[in-house]
C-alpha cells in the first residue's frame, strides 16, 4: 500500500462563506488595468500547478485510456518486420478480465479489505477513545508510539516484519516452537493475513490520529451536560463521541478501501521470502508484471483502468450507504 | 488544546460528589490501571519490530540465526555492521539516503508552495472556469497513484525523462489533496478585507499572495508539507517503475535491492538490518517530534 492522502477536514459550509472579491473590487477601484491584473492573477497563481497536474494526472490518464483500447501487432517472429497499432475495442479489457489469476487477485484483495479494514478501523477507534478518556496515563507517549510506524515506509515495514516471519530468524516461531506450536506465517493459507498485519501495523496509528483530532473538536460542554445527566463513560462514547466522529470514520474507511485495492509493496517485497505469493498476487502486482515481465503495456493499461474504476465504485457505494444510514 | 484538559479536569471534578469519594477513587484507579494496561500491550505491538531490528543490527550473521531474536548476544557488532552498511559499494547507502532527502524534501517544499498558490487562487478569486478547474483537481484526489504510474512511465520514456531524477521529482510536486486543503483553509481564514486594504495601498496581486496569503496559510502549509513529505518518502511504486539506475534509487528501493540478495549471500542480512535501523531512526524521531503539528493542522482544518 503506498501513500494514501488522509484527513480531509469535512467540507461544510465554508463554500457559502466566500465573498465575491470581483464585485467588491470593482466598487473599490475603477482603474481598468488594476482589475485586469486581478483577472489575470488567479491564472498566474494556478498555472504551475495546472501544468504539472496535466503532465502527471490528465495526460497519463488519457494515455492509459488510449493504450487500453489499442492493439499492437508485431509482424515477424520478434517484431523485426515492423510494429503496427490499431484500435482494439474492448479486447484488452476482455483479456484482462478473462485472466483467472487477475480475477483471483481482485477477489483476494476484496477478502483482505473485508477483514482488514474493519479490524483496523475498530482498533484505531478504540485506541483513540481510550487515549482521550480521563483514565489514560501518558497519552502523549502512547500516541507517539502508535503513530511512529506511519513514518516507516511500507517497504521497510515489510522487510522488518518479514524477518519476524521467516523461520530461523523469527523469535516468535522459536518461542512457539519451544511450546510445541508450529507457526507458519508465510504459507499459502496465512500469508495474506501476515500482509494484513503489516498494513494494520503501518496505518492504525495514523488513522487513530485523525479520529483523535475529531474527538478533540467536540465541545467540552457536551461532556459536562452528559455528566450532569449521569451518563456512564460507555454511554458517552456511544451517544456523543461515536456519532460526532462518524465523518472521520467514513473518511478513513474510504481511504483504506482505496489503499487496499492498491496493495503492492507489501506483497512484492514479501514475495522474496514467501513462495506462496506469485507475480499476480494483487491486482497492482498483476498490472506491474504484465507491463514489465510480459511487456504487454496495453493489457497492463486496461488492468490499471479497471483497478482505478473499482476503487471509484467501491468508495462511491460506501459513501452512498453511509449517507443513507445517517439521513 | 487547552480546552480538553480543562474539560477532563471538570469531568473528574464533577465525578467525585456523585459517588462516595472513596469508592469513586477506587473505581478510577482500577479503570486507570486497566486502560493503561491495554495501552501498554498495544504499544508493545507497535514497538516490537523496531526493538527486534535494534537487537538484530548488533549481531553478527552467525549470532543472528543462533541466538534468541529478542536478546542481545555476547558479541556486540553494531559498529562493525553500520560501518559496512555505510561503506558497501562506495557508500551507495548514503547516496540512497540523500536521494530520498532530495526527492522528499525538495518535492514536498515545492508541492506545498504550488498547492498554496492554487488553493489561494481558487478560494479568493472569482473567475470563469473556476468550478471546472476545482472539480477536475478534486477528481485527482481519488485517482490512485499506482494507476497513473504505469502510463506516466510510458509518457516519460517518450520524453526522455524516465530513469532520471526528474521522473520521480516531477510527480512529487503535485498534491491535489494539498490544494484541496489549502483552498478550504484560505476560504476560512484569509480575510478579504485585508486583501482589499493591500490593493488600495497599491500592492500587486502576487505580492499580496506572498505577503498576506502565505503567512495566514502557514498552519495549513505545515500539514500539507508533512503529508507530502511522508508520502514521497514512503513511495515505492513510482520510483520502482521509473528508475533502473540504482544510483538514483531512494532508500526504499535500495534496501529492497539488498534484501532480495539475502538468499544467495547471507551477509546481506547484516547490511539490510543495519540499513533498516539507520533509515528508521531519523523518521521515527521526526514522527514523534512532529506529531503535534499533524494534530494541530488536522484539528484546525476540521474546526474551521
Amino acid at each position: 500500500m503506498s501513500s494514501t492522502p488522509a484527513a480531509a477536514p469535512p467540507a461544510t459550509s465554508q463554500e457559502d462563506r466566500e465573498i465575491r472579491t470581483g464585485r467588491s473590487r470593482q466598487a473599490g477601484t475603477s482603474r481598468g488595468n488594476r482589475s485586469r491584473a486581478a483577472a489575470r492573477a488567479p491564472w498566474i497563481l494556478l498555472a504551475p500547478f495546472l501544468a504539472l497536474f496535466t503532465l502527471t494526472f490528465v495526460l497519463p490518464i488519457i494515455v492509459a485510456l488510449i493504450s487500453s483500447f489499442t492493439k499492437v501487432t508485431r509482424s515477424g517472429l520478434f517484431g523485426e518486420k515492423g510494429v503496427s497499432s490499431g484500435f482494439a475495442g474492448f479486447d484488452n479489457y476482455a483479456q484482462a478480465l478473462g485472466d483467472a489469476n487477475f480475477i483471483a487477485s481482485i477477489g483476494r484483495v476484496l477478502l483482505f479489505g473485508i477483514v482488514q479494514v474493519p479490524v483496523m478501523i475498530v482498533l484505531c477507534t478504540i485506541l483513540a477513545l481510550l487515549l482521550e478518556s480521563a483514565s489514560a496515563r501518558w497519552p502523549g507517549f502512547f500516541r507517539a508510539a502508535y503513530f511512529m510506524p506511519y513514518g516507516v515506509p511500507g517497504v521497510i515495514a515489510t522487510i522488518l516484519w518479514s524477518f519476524l516471519y521467516v523461520p530461523g530468524l523469527s523469535p516468535f516461531i522459536d518461542i512457539a516452537g519451544s511450546m510445541g506450536i508450529t507457526l507458519d506465517f508465510l504459507g499459502p493459507d496465512h500469508v495474506l493475513w501476515s500482509i494484513a498485519n503489516i498494513v494494520t501495523w503501518s496505518y492504525t496509528g495514523y488513522n487513530m490520529l485523525i479520529i483523535v483530532a475529531q474527538l478533540k473538536a467536540i465541545p467540552g460542554e457536551l461532556y459536562e451536560a452528559a455528566r450532569v445527566d449521569g451518563a456512564s463513560p460507555w454511554r458517552i462514547a456511544r451517544s456523543i463521541q461515536l456519532p460526532l466522529i462518524t465523518p472521520a470514520l467514513v473518511l478513513t474507511t474510504v481511504f483504506s478501501i482505496i489503499g487496499t485495492l492498491q496493495l503492492f509493496a507489501e506483497a512484492q517485497v514479501l514475495k522474496t521470502s514467501a513462495p506462496a505469493i506469485d507475480s499476480q498476487y494483487t491486482p497492482n502486482l498483476s498490472a506491474y508484471s504484465t507491463a514489465f515481465a510480459y511487456n504487454d503495456y496495453n493489457v497492463a493499461a486496461a488492468q490499471a483502468v479497471l483497478i482505478a474504476l473499482a476503487a471509484f465504485i467501491l468508495s462511491f457505494v460506501f459513501l452512498r450507504l453511509t449517507n443513507r444510514k445517517s439521513s | 488544546m487547552t480546552s480538553t484538559t480543562a474539560s477532563s479536569a471538570t469531568r473528574r471534578a464533577t465525578d467525585a460528589p456523585r459517588m462516595g469519594a472513596g469508592r469513586a477513587a477506587g473505581r478510577k484507579r482500577s479503570s486507570t490501571i486497566l486502560v493503561t494496561a491495554i495501552l501498554v500491550v498495544v504499544a508493545l505491538y507497535f514497538l516490537v519490530p523496531v526493538y527486534w531490528v535494534l537487537v538484530a543490527s548488533t549481531k553478527t550473521t552467525q549470532d543472528l540465526f543462533s541466538t534468541n531474536g529478542f536478546l542481545f548476544s555476547g558479541h556486540f557488532a553494531l559498529w562493525d555492521n553500520l560501518a559496512r552498511v555505510l561503506s558497501y559499494d562506495d557508500g551507495v547507502f548514503l547516496q540512497w539516503f540523500l536521494n530520498s532527502v532530495l526527492y522528499a524534501g525538495v518535492g514536498a517544499l515545492l508541492a506545498t508552495y504550488l498547492a498554496a498558490a492554487g488553493g489561494y487562487a481558487l478560494a479568493k478569486y472569482e473567475f470563469r472556469g473556476r468550478n471546472a478547474v476545482f472539480g477536475t483537481i478534486l477528481g485527482g484526489v481519488l485517482v490512485p497513484g499506482t494507476a497513473t504510474a504505469l502510463p506516466m512511465f510510458l509518457l516519460f520514456s517518450q520524453m526522455g525523462l524516465a530513469n532520471t531524477y526528474w521522473s520521480v521529482l516531477i510527480p512529487s510536486l503535485v498534491s491535489p489533496f494539498g490544494l484541496f486543503l489549502c483552498r478550504i483553509y484560505a476560504q476560512a481564514t484569509v480575510d478579504t478585507a485585508l486583501i482589499e486594504a493591500a490593493r488600495l495601498d497599491g500592492a500587486g496581486e502576487l505580492k499580496i499572495f506572498h505577503t498576506i496569503g502565505l503567512r495566514v496559510l502557514t498552519p495549513a502549509l505545515v500539514t500539507v508539507f508533512l503529508f507530502q513529505l511522508v508520502g514521497i518518502w514512503n513511495n515505492y511504486f513510482l520510483p520502482l517503475v521509473m528508475l533502473s539506475d540504482s544510483r538514483l534509487y531512494p532508500i526504499t528501493l535500495g534496501l529492497n535491492n539488498w534484501l532480495s540478495q539475502v538468499d544467495r549471500l547471507p551477509e546481506f542480512y547484516e547490511l539490510t538490518t543495519g540499513g533498516v535501523l539507520l533509515s528508521i531512526i531519523p523518521l521515527a524521531i521526526a514522527m514523534i517530534v512532529l506529531q503535534r503539528f499533524w494534530r494541530g493542522g488536522l484539528t484546525e482544518g476540521a474546526v474551521k
